[in-house]
């Protein structure tokens, strides 16, 4: 299949391990990626938190942009992919809401173009079986917890993903690779976002937490789907708490072997690869 | 003349405020209730009660993540992340700013890169944030340690039509 593809900021930044893997996946799965032409960053929290007009308008430019190339389009970052389904929702529920954004960013919008998640086109268009197929390394020994976050998931009439409370398909998605998933209750608590430059005592509280149940739930490392949540769950949890954390297309990209996929762990800021060598995993 | 009440739900523009019967599921599921002045259901009661001052000049509102715990198990559907939005929108129009100064200067400085290159450069962000904040040393050995793993690159392409971002941001200025 063929879609839009908006890697959103940070996956040019601070998460390009999940850029690179998930282009290493796409292609290992027959997902043709086209990028968003000239796209802009969605205005994540700091828009919405201050300006109303300007976050739906700057998600609105991109959705605009995408809808050129008339596929659905698929936004790995889960802020982006939550900004977007906001976007969208208001501007389908609201018709002034809409002449006005319209005017503002100087096109109009048709709202034809479905926004998708990967975790979502993966385990719905691509299948479990047909990825379970393709695994040649599965990644015995590795037992992750599904982190999922806030921001796939909520509110669910607006994201339309997955179960709200209880998410599984990141958990089918990594027992079909071999991984052993551990199950918790945490999958979809906050990392604290946005506040951990701002606030940082409060994020530290809230990874600590995360980690401390991940530990207890017999977990080895984290799995997630979101650079924000990465960054958190990379760097603030305390000394003797962290634990490696994993984009699911990395893990995806290793069980199958592809190239380069060892190529992403150097730059996690708590290093994998003793963990992977451990178990003979690369 | 409008009252707190009637303005905060015209802006919410969903379901009204006094729907709330202080169920208090939104605080009990809130991941940084114990950080917060006034808990959830609390502001909901101090706008019907129309305490404006106290409720713009909170740190509540600029603690809450968004994480949109609150609306998802609200039972009255009330869209409580949207009104914090709204709040923080009403305290900065109405010149009350922020009681906590460093969230709104994130997000000014956050906002201030995406104006000038369409996305977000990570490195030059941070030294907005850490002049606007003076908070110049926190975190400054975790940057290196990004910086050598490769994770923050200082020149990432940027949108090439810039003028139709900056439009955005002229047309949506705060009256």
């Amino acid at each position: 299949m063929k879609v839009s593809y908006y890697p959103g900021c940070s996956l040019h930044a601070t998460g390009k391990e999940y850029d690179q893997s998930m282009k290493l996946v796409s292609s290992a799965l027959g997902i043709e990626l086209k990028e968003v032409d000239d796209w802009s960053c969605c205005g994540a929290s700091s828009a919405h938190s201050t300006n109303f007009d300007l976050s739906i308008a700057l998600s609105a430019r991109n959705l605009i942009s995408a809808e050129k190339d008339a596929l659905d389009v698929m936004v790995p970052c889960a802020a982006c992919f939550n900004r977007f389904k906001m976007a969208e929702h208001h501007l389908k529920a609201d018709k002034e809401l809409k002449t006005k954004i319209e005017d503002i960013v100087g096109t109009k919008y048709q709202g034809g173009i479905a926004i998708r998640n990967p975790i979502d086109i993966i385990f719905n268009e691509i299948g479990i079986d047909t990825l379970t197929a393709k695994v040649v390394k599965p990644l015995t020994g590795l037992k992750p917890v599904s982190y999922y976050g806030c921001l796939l998931l909520r509110p669910p009439d607006v994201c339309e993903f997955d179960n709200y409370e209880n998410p599984v398909m990141l958990d089918k998605m990594m027992g079909a690779i071999g991984a052993d998933v551990k199950n918790w209750s945490y999958k979809t608590d906050c990392c604290g976002g946005s506040l951990a430059i701002s606030k940082t005592s409060i994020v530290v509280d809230m990874c600590d937490k995360l980690m401390k149940a991940a530990r207890e739930a017999g977990a080895n490392c984290v799995v997630t789907a979101c650079p924000l949540c990465m960054n958190n769950l990379d760097m603030r949890p305390s000394r003797g708490l962290k634990l490696p954390v994993f984009y699911f297309t990395e893990l995806i990209a290793l069980a199958m072997g592809l190239d380069g996929s060892k190529e992403t762990f150097k730059s996690h800021m708590v290093d994998p690869r003793p963990l992977l060598k451990q178990l003979q995993l690369i | 003349m409008e009252t707190f009440l009637e303005e905060v739900n015209k802006k919410i523009n969903g379901v009204p405020l006094q729907r709330c019967y202080h169920c208090r599921k939104c605080t009990a599921g809130c991941p940084v209730a114990s950080h917060m002045e006034y808990n959830l259901n609390k502001v909901v009661k101090m706008i019907q009660n129309g305490k404006r001052d106290e409720v713009l000049g909170s740190s509540t509102i600029w603690i809450c993540l968004s994480c949109e715990t609150c609306i998802t198990r609200c039972p009255n559907q009330i869209d409580i992340a949207r009104m914090m939005d709204v709040l923080r929108q009403m305290a900065i129009e109405e010149g009350v700013g922020a009681r906590e100064k460093n969230v709104l200067k994130f997000h000014d400085a956050f906002l201030a890169n995406i104006k000038m290159g369409g996305r977000i450069n990570e490195p030059l962000m941070m030294v907005q944030y850490k002049l606007k904040s003076g908070d110049l040393f926190s975190d400054a050995v975790m940057g290196v340690e990004m910086f050598m793993k490769g994770k923050l690159s200082l020149l990432s392409p940027r949108t090439k039509d810039i003028k139709s971002v900056k439009d955005i941001f002229e047309k949506t200025k705060h009256s």
